[in-house]
């Protein structure tokens, strides 16, 4: 009987110290994050939809030099170089990419490719909304990648770090 | 391989005069097995007289797809082996790979790979706590555990740029130089946590239904533990002090001052106490780690095998061509082979890598501790009630992932 007794009163003291957990809680601020209804919060070096750059001229960094399809474990990058022409100047460098691919339904977001490119042309975004229910459409062109500037508009400069690749 | 794999006996005739066995399938969706791990219970009414873990549901061919992709690239597929804990994947790769290379890492390179691995073990350690205590009906501690992982995660995607898949310890250093301003939230964590983990036990150490469903349950002989090659918190809670930080330390954990904890009783409690006393210890490591940081660069000066810093890629000619040809044709790692163990958060991972001299790796072995902390599982639940092999399941905390690879 003794026995039984202090068994509630034990379960009730374990309840009450569980209910006072309860009640802190609801006190203390919210820590959950408000997404979709707010904005996702990003750390700067999120690894997201890759953004091709320009450079101060407008003209495209990317050389083709296909330095980030090497680098990519998955081979999702498609490049197709072409040579810039007196007329027709795509890019800072000889070569230019007329296209240029990621598939993202393969693409892991590692940053092999960031790390590789040595104009530093092609970089992470934050945007990660990408879910489809058509795979083809993950396949992402040059033109839906690259920032978005008239040519010879002096491009605001993005912020990027100075301490790596992403 | 000629032998045929036979499938666990599914319908047994039942024994003449005995109605109550029965054959159950636990998973690979029940929720307890945390995965797709599917274990076939044979049930003598609560009882459980045998149990038969499938495993497989997860195989991923990692191991294989290792000899396709080049040294560096390997690292991605190091993330994606135990997914609670990328880091340290990613650091006894690297380790391996650096033995072979024979490269010498920069100390501070050495002690941010300290820091990450132990926050990466109490990363690891509250997915277990918040999910253990779930399958033990203990909802609040599964919301508790995970606002605090929230934290460790932001660290990780501060540093890397993912909060799982980080990718960024490297053979020959660190992906990047440690971020901006990144003292701040592992100050932040170190400073908050250890009042969290109070706040953990005194919901559970003093909680009569946790106490009654772990303690004395889940005991295995410790020969029988150590005959299948169990490691980690569950070998330590059997009271052997078994720790690869400690045995063949590696990335300079001899110069951290740390405890290996211990118990004796070897049920779920024991296991607990443990993995609750490592968070702390492991806390203490990252103070130190973060106390005692040396400056320096974060990766090894060898031009031929490690990416050239960016600065320098982009000024000098010479560290672009090595740059060029590190990224087209890969790092040549010099023939040879090489066993290289750490201490992972469920115990003892071993990468045994071998190198014909190419630019890929001939073979990649995991010799991952959740396979191994699995075969205990027949024995353990044996003559167990159904509920009880919940309790067990959770305590040996293993990553299907890290299983089946
Ligand atoms: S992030 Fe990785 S997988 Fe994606 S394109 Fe770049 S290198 Fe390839
Ligand atoms: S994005 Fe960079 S690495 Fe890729 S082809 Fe262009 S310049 Fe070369």
């Amino acid at each position: 009987m003794a026995n039984s007794i202090s068994e509630i009163l034990g379960s009730a003291a374990a309840i009450a110290k569980g209910m006072s957990v309860t009640l802190k809680e609801m006190m203390s601020p919210t820590v959950t994050e408000d997404y979709p209804d707010a904005p996702a919060k990003f750390q700067e070096r999120y690894r997201g939809v890759h953004v091709l750059q320009r450079d101060e001229a407008g003209l495209e960094k990317c050389v083709a030099c296909f330095l980030c399809a090497a680098a990519c474990p998955s081979n999702c990058i498609y490049i197709e170089a072409d040579e810039n022409t007196e007329k027709k100047r795509i890019s800072g460098g000889e070569r230019y990419a007329s296209v240029y691919n990621i598939d993202y339904s393969r693409c892991i977001f590692c940053g092999f490719c960031v790390e590789a490119c040595p104009t530093d042309a092609i970089t992470h975004g934050h945007q990660f909304e990408i879910a489809s229910y058509n795979t083809s459409t993950l396949i992402y062109r040059k033109e839906q990648m690259l920032v978005n500037i008239a040519p010879n508009v002096k491009a605001p400069a993005l912020p990027v770090e100075t301490t790596g690749g992403h | 391989m000629s032998e045929t794999i036979t499938e666990p006996e599914l319908h047994h005739e039942p024994e003449a005069g005995s109605s109550r066995r029965m054959t159950l399938n636990m998973g690979p969706q029940h929720p307890s097995t945390h995965g797709v791990l599917r274990v076939v219970l044979e049930l003598d009414g609560e009882f459980i007289e045998k149990a038969t873990p499938e495993i497989g549901y997860l195989h991923t061919g990692i191991e294989k797809q290792c000899e396709a992709l080049n040294w560096q690239q390997v690292i991605t597929l190091t993330d994606r082996v135990d997914y609670l804990a990328n880091l340290s994947n990613n650091l006894c790769y690297s380790l391996a790979v650096e033995k072979l290379l024979g490269l010498e890492i920069p100390p501070k390179a050495q002690w941010l790979r300290v820091l990450l691995a132990e926050l990466t073990r109490i990363n690891s350690h509250l997915v277990w706590l918040g999910t253990h205590a779930l399958d033990m009906g203990a909802m609040t501690m599964f919301f508790l555990t995970f606002r605090e992982r929230e934290d460790l995660l932001r660290i990780f995607e501060m540093f890397s740029g993912q909060r799982l898949m980080t990718s960024y310890i490297r053979p020959g250093g660190l992906a990047l130089d440690p971020p901006r301003g990144w003292e701040k939230p592992v100050k932040a964590f170190l400073a908050d946590f250890p009042s969290k983990i109070d706040e953990y036990e005194s919901l559970l150490n003093a909680n009569p239904i946790w106490l009654r469903r772990t303690k004395g349950i889940g005991i295995l002989p410790v020969e029988e533990m150590l005959e299948v090659g169990i490691t980690g918190p569950l070998i330590r809670a059997a009271g052997i002090p078994m720790d690869a930080r400690k045995m063949t330390p590696y990335s300079s954990y001899e110069k951290f001052d740390f405890k290996v904890p211990t118990a004796t009783e070897n049920d779920v409690f024991a296991r607990y106490a443990v993995r609750m006393a490592e968070m702390r210890e492991s806390l203490k490591i990252v103070q130190q780690a973060l106390d005692g940081l040396p400056e320096g660069p974060t990766r090894a000066d060898a031009h031929r095998v490690v990416l050239p810093e960016r600065e320098k890629m982009k000024t000098q000619m010479e560290a672009l061509i090595y740059h060029f040809k590190i990224v087209t044709e890969g790092i040549a790692v010099p023939e040879g082979e090489i066993y290289q163990v750490v201490e992972s958060p469920r115990g003892e991972l071993g990468y045994y890598v071998v190198s014909d001299g190419s630019a890929k790796p001939l073979r990649v072995h995991m010799r991952t501790p959740s396979f191994a902390n699995l075969q205990g599982l027949p024995n353990l639940v044996e003559k167990r009630q159904i509920s009880d092999s919940i309790a067990i399941m959770g305590s040996l905390d293993f990553v299907l992932g890290d299983c089946d690879r």
